[in-house]
């Protein structure tokens, strides 16, 4: 066992957009504001992006590993013609929304979702030539073909659309009264197990992974499944688990706001550190809520509907391989209840904290990833530069412990920090999007270590006033 | 500075949280009749 006595290592980490412009008018704010007004609803139907210009979007190809952060053009990223980039990277992909629908269908074991013959025909053309395909279950999509107008007439069901165009596809309620088993709620959730298990599909291949291998699963998305009667109780990561096969795995869905990835990587870590797991996946699936959430600022500013890709995220915790990045279990940071809720105050605890501890400066980190949000959404409708916001913190502090001279806040800023440039979907945003390429940085001896932030609103829950968040630092592995 | 004034109370995840601005603004003599924080991105 003495391999226990080493920090364990993640040994992969993949990213996958699914994008569903159709699906973007069920986001929560769409959703709400597009039947008040006709006029409004036109106008963000004729605002939303094609496969091409959302492949070639370069925040999305930052996302899913083709270009690191720091090697994105200046803005604005939304000029970028369309035709130069690639849907695939290096175990990662953007997904189409016709294949999408067909992923839903080969995940849907409860049999709600009806596709239209044509969509079904079209989505089984595509997935059969997809590189994952004998791993989708592509038999559930003629099982799901059927009569889609009957099937959105039954109560709460919701209805699907492909783009702009009409009505393909609808998903039935799970029950004709519970409020937690609606048609559009569990669109959401069946949305969230696709992209995580797409995610987790391609770093079994890429990392050609036994599925039986993996002991458990922890899922870590926004989303929460249950009925009314535990409303968010889970658990997803085990449905995650079956989809993808691995078939010895279990699982457990891990709750934190934005901040839920940092504590499953720490839960994964510790788990394989005392034994109990050898290989652990953490997962994470999109947020269909959070689609088209800042519209109005994009169409206020003559931008497409920039919140029309669901995020999938997967990595992979076992024991130390000696070439893996490390992360270290004795450099946790967690902001305590104590800490306090202010903007400094939270960054001292998650990033200051843990490097005392280790004696290290902030030099000593080659890349901080905070909550990389894409500023070219936020920005729009009023919610500024958050990365360059938790940067110019950071930085600040690091002037302040004399780790740099006040002269050295903006290069610090430009060399450790990085653009935001994932989707608002705060669970990726929140560090998750920058582990393949701390992973490949790390690997590839360009960077030393990194540290990784997450921040969650947890005052959005009403049951608290405070804020959470943890922080990890990854390691170049010394062997 | 606020006696006898209302103060509702909206704090931001990346500013001032909602019980911040409350505490200063019953220390300055203000009565807080409601407090949250509210998260923009």
């Amino acid at each position: 066992m003495a391999e226990l006595k080493k920090d364990p290592v993640v040994v992969a980490a993949t990213q996958v957009l699914a994008h569903v412009p159709g699906m973007a008018r069920h986001g929560s704010k769409p959703s709400r504001e597009l039947p008040r007004d006709p006029a409004v609803e036109a106008e963000f139907l004729g605002s939303l992006r094609s496969f091409d210009e959302a492949v070639a979007y370069p925040p999305h190809q930052a996302f899913v590993g083709a270009i690191h952060p720091r090697a994105l053009p200046a803005r604005p990223w939304t000029d970028t013609p369309p035709g130069q980039a690639s849907r695939w990277a290096p175990g990662g992909e953007v997904m189409p929304e016709e294949e999408f629908l067909g992923l839903l269908a080969s995940v849907d074991t409860a049999g709600l979702l009806t596709l239209g013959a044509d969509l079904a025909e079209r989505a089984l053309g595509a997935l059969g030539d997809h590189p994952l395909a004998k791993h989708f279950a592509l038999g559930q999509l003629e099982r799901a073909t059927g009569d889609v107008e009957a099937a959105a007439d039954g109560v709460a069901a919701c209805p699907i659309h492909v783009g702009a165009g009409p009505m393909e596809a609808s998903l039935r309620a799970g029950d004709d009264v519970d409020q937690s088993l609606t048609g559009a709620v569990l669109l959401e959730n069946l949305a969230a197990k696709a992209t995580a298990t797409l995610a987790l599909l391609h770093l079994l291949d890429k990392e050609q992974i036994d599925p039986a291998s993996v002991d458990y699963v922890i899922g870590c998305g926004e989303e929460a499944v249950g009925d009314r009667y535990q409303r968010g109780g889970g658990n997803l990561a085990k449905a995650v688990a079956e989809a993808a096969g691995l078939s010895e795995a279990s699982g457990m869905d891990v709750k934190d706001f934005c901040a839920a990835p940092i504590p499953a990587l720490v839960v994964a870590a510790s788990l394989v550190k005392a034994g109990v797991f050898r290989r652990v996946a953490v997962v994470a699936g999109g947020s269909l809520a959070k689609l088209g959430m800042k519209f109005q600022g994009h169409l206020r500013n003559r931008l497409p509907v920039l919140e029309d890709v669901l995020g999938g995220a997967a990595a992979l915790v076992e024991g130390d391989d000696g070439a893996s990045p490390t992360l270290r279990l004795d450099a946790v940071g967690r902001h305590r209840v104590a800490a306090g809720g202010s903007a400094p105050q939270i960054m001292e605890s998650l990033a200051m904290e843990p490097l005392v501890r280790l004696g290290l400066t902030t030099t000593d980190i080659d890349d901080f990833a905070t909550e990389l949000h894409n500023p070219e959404i936020t920005e729009p409708q009023g919610s500024g530069n958050v990365p360059e916001r938790n940067y110019k913190t950071l930085a600040a502090l690091a002037a302040r412990r004399g780790d740099i001279s006040r002269d050295e806040i903006a290069s610090f800023v430009e060399s450790r920090g990085m653009p935001g440039f994932a989707p608002t979907q705060g669970h990726l945003a929140s560090g998750l999007c920058y582990l393949p390429h701390a992973l490949d940085r790390l690997k590839s001896g360009d960077a030393t270590r990194s540290m990784i932030i997450a921040k969650g609103s947890l005052f959005l829950g009403r049951m608290s006033q405070l804020s959470d968040g943890m922080s990890v630092v990854l390691e170049r592995n010394r062997q | 500075m606020l006696e006898n004034r209302y103060v509702i109370a909206l704090g931001e995840r990346d500013g001032i949280s909602g019980p911040a601005i409350a505490a200063c603004a019953e220390a300055a003599g203000a009565k807080v009749v409601f407090v949250s924080t509210e998260c923009f991105v």
